[in-house]
């Protein structure tokens, strides 16, 4: 059986109220019986650009505009960052950047049939922690090529391969990942 | 001797989807108010008294209102008495809990008041998960796809493949939590389910349903703590304090990091060392079965498991004296925002062992004795796990859930269920020991605190 809608979508706006109803004289009865109106519920926009540094981070995002997947790693213990991070937590020594390998596999995912509003537009997209082999963290991307209605855990363990967009955007997404 | 910090009493506003009624502030006062009352004193006479408070509330941008926190204190008449807001995402109630204890602990205050709200109602649902999602990394995680539910079921698949875990078992947390909010008034959703019904709920990220996860709500909580001095103050005042005394007699808190992708996967030496609960370091058979799960490539805590959590029951329990908190702890109420995440957290508090969450979710051991779940549970109840249906049921006011907790759990350890819900079906039968846990992000900051009746 079709799962039909049965409501309307509700949406926050509506018409301009020119004469909100209230009492046409006032006194003791009249200003008691305000305490039973109604709540008045206006609509409030709230719109920000930021300008928004990566600072120490800014060479991932360089990197992958030219096609190349950055990450970090201690010098002394070799431990190794698939996420930029320009201090070690273990030694709190500065990291170095190290290219990282362009395949790796699935170490975790979901499908979002649903998501925050930015996103709405794009569901159902699919989530993934992808593995490296020689690398200690893991790296949240999205994952192309597989189909969101056949969600299924043998997805983890897949092998997959790093895609750039042509045109970046300098954000994380720039770079994403399909199956190997 | 240690701080002796009593959880005199409590009160919750009805948490709804939406409370266009009333301002923040008059929230919050509904449960104020009623923490006052049931001690049995006036406006006055407690404002006269308390030294001081703690707000708590998660989000500016909800209420798109910055310094919310001396509003509701300005509204609650407790100007000019000292007061500060804290905030740690989901686990500001139990950071709140914990701050008004330390206030007491340190004898900085003999009376103090944590105060929490929170009004979601204000945006979209969908705005709303983004609001929730800025408390990800905004560099690498937040613009990959923002959205709390499909992190944490990547959580839960990863938890599939390496334990085993099953829908059917997270559907059992489900059908429990919001068949005992069905006896508890103050809960937004109070419905009996079967197993079917949960998954055939919408899909909103695999494999995470509708009814595996939290709802956004209004509502307000407020807890009063006092030290034995504040105790005296109280009940020369007329204050008529329920005994047997609610004593907080443990705090613990964990920390992880931002992105969970930075997690580390340590090996076994590492975890028996740093991680393991003392019961599990003196078990024969456990330290053998952990020896298996990293044999077979099982690492920790990876992304399946909160080693926040963890951290934070461990030093809780060390606090309080508990080394094995299933037959110690008469009731547990755990931020369940998702039915994955209180299974993730039995693990994690040592209720089980990691990786056996699944089968302890669907044994009976964490449900409510004496109400008909329609399931085929194999066993008896031991720790009743949120009782009072828990964030999925109740709904999750952020900065009100992990005080709504202490408030539940103070009326358990003074048997007082049955007049606070006009109905005594929920209450644990002699509980003498219980415990709250409140968890933030995708395990970032988790707080338990342990009470216990005198």
């Amino acid at each position: 059986m079709l799962n039909l809608p049965t409501r309307r979508p509700e949406t926050m706006g509506g018409y301009i109220v020119h004469n909100i109803p209230f009492p046409t004289a006032l006194n003791e009865q009249t200003l008691a019986l305000l305490k039973h109106m109604s709540p008045i519920q206006i609509e409030q926009v709230y719109q920000i650009n930021y300008l928004h540094s990566y600072g120490q981070d800014s060479p991932f995002f360089a990197g992958l505009t030219n096609e190349v997947f950055l990450g970090c790693r201690d010098p002394k213990t070799g431990y190794t960052y698939a996420n930029p991070r320009g201090h070690d937590m273990y030694t709190g020594d500065e990291t170095q950047w190290v290219v990282l390998p362009n395949e790796g596999a699935v170490h975790a995912f979901t499908v979002c049939h649903f998501g925050s509003e930015e996103f709405l537009p794009e569901c159902p997209y699919i989530l993934a922690l992808i593995e490296f082999e020689g690398v200690n963290t893991l790296f949240l991307t999205r994952l192309m090529g597989v189909a969101p209605n056949r969600a299924s855990l043998d997805w983890i363990g897949m092998k997959v391969k790093a895609e750039y967009l042509r045109n970046s955007k300098l954000r994380p997404t720039d770079v994403y990942f399909v199956p190997a | 001797m240690p701080p002796v910090v009593y959880a005199v009493s409590g009160g919750v506003s009805k948490f709804a989807k939406a409370r266009p009624d009333k301002t923040f502030q008059a929230i919050v006062k509904e449960a104020y108010d009623y923490a006052i009352r049931d001690i049995g004193l006036t406006f006055e006479q407690f404002t006269e008294l308390v030294d001081g408070s703690v707000a708590s509330y998660f989000s500016d941008h909800f209420q798109r209102q910055l310094m919310s926190g001396i509003m509701a204190q300005d509204y609650l008449g407790l100007c000019p008495k000292p007061g500060h807001r804290v905030e740690g995402g989901g686990a500001t109630g139990g950071l709140c809990f914990q701050e008004a204890w330390k206030s007491v602990a340190s004898g900085h205050m003999d009376i103090c008041v944590a105060y929490g709200f929170e009004t979601m109602s204000h945006v979209e649902t969908w705005k709303g998960n983004e609001f929730i999602a800025l408390a990800s990394d905004v560099s690498f995680d937040y613009p990959v796809g923002g959205f709390y539910s499909g992190y944490y079921a990547m959580m839960v698949t990863r938890h599939m493949k390496e334990f085993g875990t099953t829908v059917e078992q997270m559907a059992h947390v489900s059908v429990k939590n919001h068949l005992n909010a069905y006896h508890n008034p103050y809960a937004q959703k109070r419905n009996r389910y079967s197993i079917q019904d949960i998954r055939n709920a919408p899909m909103v990220a695999w494999p995470l349903t509708r009814l595996d996860i939290c709802v956004m709500s209004d509502g307000a909580a407020a807890t009063i703590l006092c030290s034995e001095d504040g105790l005296r103050k109280l009940e020369r005042a007329g204050a008529t304090i329920s005994r047997p005394l609610v004593r907080v007699t443990g705090i613990g808190r964990g920390t992880d990091a931002m992105r969970m992708a930075d997690r580390p996967h340590v090996d076994y030496d590492y975890f028996m060392r740093h991680y393991a609960t003392g019961h599990e370091q003196s078990s024969e058979d456990t330290r053998t079965y952990y020896r298996g799960l990293w044999d077979n490539g099982f690492r920790y805590p990876g992304v399946h498991s909160f080693r926040a959590g963890r951290a934070a029951g461990n030093m809780a329990y060390k606090h309080a004296g508990l080394t094995d908190p299933l037959t110690e702890l008469d009731f547990i109420e755990l931020h369940d925002a998702y039915t994955s995440s209180e299974i993730q957290t039995y693990e994690d508090l040592g209720l089980c062992r990691y990786g056996e969450g699944g089968p302890f979710a669907a044994s009976g051991k964490a449900f409510m004795p004496g109400i008909d779940y329609g399931l085929n549970l194999p066993e008896k109840p031991i720790c009743p796990v949120n009782p009072s249906g828990g964030l999925i049921a109740c709904g999750h006011p952020v900065g009100a859930t992990g005080l709504m907790q202490a408030v539940f759990a103070i009326w358990q350890l003074q048997g007082t269920i049955g007049k606070h819900f006009g109905d005594a079906a929920l209450q644990v039968k002699n509980a003498k020991r219980g415990a709250i846990h409140s968890h933030a992000g995708t395990g970032t900051y988790v707080t338990v605190s342990v009470l216990e009746r005198e």
